[in-house]
């Protein structure tokens, strides 16, 4: 691999732990300095590996370099050093010995707080997801204002503006306390939820998915688990749920072109994942709370059940009964209603569908032509292209393009055998 | 959206005992058609009531109710969004409760002004 493409990759994995670490000791007050050295560190590495070459140990070298920059930070920067000196103190006995601690654990530990810092209350949801992009997950501006349909101007005053808002608060990288660590948490959950959804769905990408990004949430997520006081039901829910879906990565996209679940290779699915997300379900059933992503896990579990028993579609929609009733969605809304097409057939499914009020949105229309589609081709084709007209990326489309053209063809065939 | 509480009653089954596969039945159907109101984004909440019930009647009196002597007991309720009475009436259509004999007795929520 050159370096131009092996640079991007360990800039979203290791950016995220230097800035961590080092903002770690530093405090929080003073991140963009960590991020400053951080940038410095990757692009001392452009510059060199491009001359002479990739280093045997490429993460190695960059916590050396990173290390190094930051004790020259401190050196040269005496008042700094010494504001800073209190904060070192707790772990080092001398400023002089100061170096920052890359090992396995303390890169763990202090993204996890890193993680707890971002997903602080006192910040929305934007600015939430934002920072985790750029700090934790180590996207570009660019990369970032696309995620958001947005210009870098915008994302780069938001990001300003998140950082002032912790500092204000007074917020400091620590796992928070018995009293607030179920609210805090309920917040790191939604978080990595909505990270996770960003790079499975990523609407505004030309590539419909974006793997590095899941695994990442995946990545902290499981950080989380390591940890007695946050290793909870909720959790496990969410690692299983994003484990069932990562396993069908590989077999979701074929030749740049997006493939349906009934028409993916079961072959390409990661059995490891799916083997995964099954321990952690197990792992979620215990306390008395059902969340949503309880339920979505077990939803999740029975899509990679093969088996299209009536066990499989009498289940998910029982799931998606409960679900509705803990957070409404419009999706969840439309998956129900399949499951109850399954379970019940296509007249009881038409008469619900029509309730839904959810005219404006694609995927309705192309579940009302699916349901058509049995009896009456011509209403079907009707919906579909309503669906084609309103949906808004290139791989939706071409996916009922896709339906269109199959739906044509087997009534060309019926008609030419008439 | 106004909200609107439907109140299910039904006279009590007497030594009427469901059998565990009965049960789930029963629930399958409540849960359809709950999630059928959830599915509308017109669901707010719902409880089933159990089945210790006493009364407290005027001057500290207190029974075992509501069973002694009630034609209909509460079995439960459910909170629903709708813009007017005739919208919560066509939800309430479907309730597992008309089928058993049942009713569902539908009663605007009043908005307190703070």
């Amino acid at each position: 691999m050159n370096h131009t493409s092996l640079l991007p990759t360990l800039f979203r994995t290791e950016y995220g732990k230097i800035v961590a670490v080092i903002t770690r000791h530093f405090g929080l007050e003073h991140i963009e300095i960590a991020e400053d050295i951080t940038s410095e560190t990757f692009l001392l590495a452009a510059e060199t590996w491009g001359k002479k070459g990739i280093p045997e140990n490429p993460s190695a070298w960059l916590y050396t370099v990173a290390k190094n920059k930051a004790k020259d930070y401190l050196k040269h920067h005496q008042i700094f050093s010494e504001k800073v000196a209190i904060e070192i103190q707790n772990t080092h006995r001398n400023i002089q010995t100061y170096e920052p601690d890359l090992s396995n654990e303390n890169i763990k530990d202090s993204e996890l707080r890193m993680l707890f810092a971002i997903c602080h209350p006192c910040l929305t949801i934007e600015s939430q997801i934002g920072l985790a992009l750029r700090i934790l997950f180590g996207l570009g501006i660019e990369e970032i204002a696309e995620a958001f349909l947005s210009n870098k101007e915008a994302i780069n005053k938001r990001l300003h503006r998140a950082k002032d808002k912790l500092k204000k608060e007074n917020v400091s990288l620590e796992i928070p306390n018995d009293t607030e660590i179920n609210h805090r948490l309920s917040a790191v959950h939604a978080t990595l939820y909505l990270l996770f959804n960003e790079g499975y769905h990523s609407t505004t990408h030309n590539r419909p998915l974006r793997k590095e990004i899941c695994f990442h949430a995946l990545y902290l997520a499981h950080h989380l688990a390591e940890y007695k006081k946050t290793n909870t039901p909720d959790l496990n829910a969410l690692i299983s749920l994003m484990c069932f879906h990562a396993s069908r990565f590989e077999a979701r996209i074929q030749n740049g072109e997006p493939i349906l679940w009934e028409d993916q290779e079961h072959s390409l699915w990661n059995q490891e994942l799916i083997n995964t997300g099954e321990i952690y379900l197990n792992r979620s059933a215990r306390g008395d709370q059902l969340s949503k992503y309880h339920l979505e896990a077990a939803i999740a579990y029975w899509h990679t059940q093969t088996h299209d028993e009536p066990e499989k579609w009498q289940n998910i929609l029982q799931y998606y009964n409960i679900l509705l009733q803990i957070e409404y969605s419009s999706i969840a809304a439309l998956n129900r209603t399949y499951a109850l097409f399954k379970v019940e057939g296509p007249q009881k499914a038409l008469v619900e569908i029509r309730k839904l009020g959810l005219e404006e949105n694609h995927l309705y229309h192309a579940l009302l032509g699916h349901l058509f589609q049995i009896n009456d081709s011509n209403s079907a084709i009707t919906c579909f292209e309503e669906s084609y007209r309103l949906a808004k990326t290139e791989a939706d489309k071409k996916i009922i393009q896709n339906k269109i053209d199959i739906l044509k063809l087997q009534m060309a065939k019926l008609s030419s055998r008439a | 959206m106004n909200e609107f509480m439907m109140i299910f009653r039904m006279s009590p089954m007497g030594d009427y005992q469901p059998t565990p596969s009965q049960i789930q039945e029963s629930i399958k159907h409540w849960q359809d058609w709950i999630g059928g109101i959830a599915a509308q984004g017109k669901f707010v909440s719902t409880n089933q009531l159990g089945f210790t019930g006493k009364t407290l009647l005027p001057g500290g009196v207190v029974t075992d109710g509501p069973y002694a002597e009630v034609k209909e007991i509460v079995g439960g309720y459910i909170i629903v969004k709708a813009a007017a009475i005739d919208e919560a009436l066509l939800l309430a259509a479907g309730c597992p409760v008309l089928a058993m004999g049942g009713n569902v007795e539908v009663r605007d929520i009043m908005r307190l002004n703070a």
